[in-house]
């Protein structure tokens, strides 16, 4: 869990009132959103190193597309992102209790 | 496990190798922090493409081992009895309370919710004003501002059914403890590259001037580490003790000031037990008073007696690096991913898991009921 991930931010939108910009990045084509709060000049086309749903840095292309590309060799990426099938836990907001 | 030949840059790596090889005349220890870092020491093969002179032993940078007992039985508690949504990492879920983990507690029926993210824990909570959502925030200095930023989003979004459980662990003062250890022998470090991301690298000048013992900030892939352990090998052969950044395509030495910003906000610094360790002075992050509505903590008041961890377990060795896993009586027997009695057993970031599924020191596995 302590691993960043670097993606590509495709979307950029405020919350709060302009106060929170939160984007979406994909990482090789899986979507998640990220607050951008600790990388305020990111902008969409950027890469950023994503941590638990944070961008924590912007890092250069080349790098972000080695890094990943390391990272999903190893199979760190779907555990990370936390997507893979062998999570016990599916289900949604609306069942349990 | 993987070979030199596969790696991201083989000629790079192999010339690393050859250049600590070259550079090394004596035996020297090193501790690499990170248990991601270990992870990929294990599983790409590096431990065994070292010259013998080197021995790496592996070190507390494990988020989920270090959170102490008590605090998996409270968050069990707080699902359980409170009647709480109880959010955490999946990595934290099979990690053994006293009782049983988070998986266990979730099968007989506590709601327990693996996330990917404290933010999402917060989405949980706006979706359901009905209900106490509670995110297990585990985590070293890089999770810490993901974790600070989901109370000022619930604080921004005035949720008064959001809190977090904190079990925040810091790494300068877990060197400080592993080298203040008699039996330690530990003659350099490999620093965490994500943590410094966030901290910077200033917080090492500190410890290496008091330790004199080489701190050389390092990244996770292998031709990272593989740098990193031979700007270690050079300051020990010549006598230096300094801070060095193999991994400054990533860490600044002033670090991230927009996330440090944000973890102040939110935390300040306590003592704080280190599972299978002991309390180390200033180790930790806890609530700060303006937030202590968002403290689980504070917020329910747990009073569950507190039991003594496994006698069994040797993870304290472990993670200040006296011992390796396989050194472990139970290790691969007793006690596997299927059957853990420590936490280092579970998580994807512990030594027993790295060496129980990568370096094949177990060929006798076994099936136990739990
Ligand atoms: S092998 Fe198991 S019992 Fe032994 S130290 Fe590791 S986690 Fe603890």
């Amino acid at each position: 869990m302590c691993l960043a991930i670097p993606g590509k931010i495709i979307a950029v939108e405020s919350r709060f009132e302009g106060l929170v910009r939160m984007a979406k990045v994909s990482f090789g084509g899986i979507v998640k959103e990220a607050s951008l709060e600790m990388v305020p000049q990111a902008k969409v086309d950027d890469y950023v190193l994503v941590h638990v749903g944070v961008a924590i840095s912007i890092v250069d292309e080349e790098e972000a597309k080695k890094t990943f590309q390391y990272l999903e060799e190893m199979g760190e990426v779907e555990e990370e992102l936390n997507i893979s099938d062998f999570l016990p836990d599916k289900q949604t907001d609306t069942n349990q209790r | 496990m993987k070979f030199l030949s596969e790696y991201r840059d083989p000629a790079l790596a192999r010339r690393y190798l050859e250049e600590i090889k070259k550079t090394v005349t004596r035996p020297w220890t090193i501790m690499e922090v990170c248990g991601g870092q270990t992870h990929s020491l294990v599983k790409n093969g590096i431990l065994s493409m070292l010259p013998e002179e080197i021995n790496m032993v592996h070190g507390p940078g494990c988020p989920v081992c270090v959170t102490p007992l008590h605090l998996i039985d409270k968050a069990i508690y707080l699902a359980e009895e409170k009647g709480a949504i109880l959010c955490s990492f999946g990595d934290m879920l099979r990690v053994p309370g006293s009782q049983k983990s988070l998986l266990e507690a979730k099968a007989k029926g506590a709601d327990i919710r693996i996330l990917y993210s404290p933010l999402e824990a917060v989405k949980l909570a706006q979706q359901h004003p009905d209900r106490q959502v509670v995110f297990f925030a585990v985590g070293f200095e890089t999770t810490a501002p993901a974790n600070a930023l989901s109370v000022i989003h619930a604080h921004r979004l005035g949720l008064n059914n959001y809190s977090i459980l904190a079990s925040h662990v810091l790494v300068p003062p877990a060197i400080e403890a592993v080298m203040e250890d008699e039996e330690s022998h530990i003659q350099g470090f490999l620093a965490a590259g994500h943590v410094c991301t966030i901290m910077g690298t200033l917080e090492y000048y500190p410890l290496v001037e008091r330790f004199k013992v080489p701190i050389v900030v390092t990244g996770f892939e292998p031709v990272d580490l593989l740098q990193g352990i031979l700007m270690t090998v050079k300051q020990l052969e010549s006598g230096e003790a300094k801070v060095e950044n193999q991994y400054a395509r990533m860490v600044r030495e002033e670090g991230n000031p927009r996330a440090q910003e944000i973890i102040y906000q939110v935390f300040e610094v306590t003592d704080r037990l280190w599972r299978g360790m002991e309390v180390i002075p200033m180790s930790g992050y806890q609530v700060k008073e303006a937030f202590a509505e968002y403290d689980a903590m504070r917020k329910f008041k747990v009073n569950i007696p507190e039991v003594p961890e496994n006698e069994d377990c040797m993870a304290g060795e472990i993670m200040k690096g006296i011992k390796k896993p396989y050194e472990c009586p139970h290790f691969g027997k007793k006690c596997s991913p299927e059957t853990p009695i420590g936490a280092p057993m579970v998580s994807s970031e512990g030594a027993c898991a790295a060496y129980y599924h990568f370096s094949g020191m177990v060929n006798q596995a076994k099936e136990q009921p739990a």
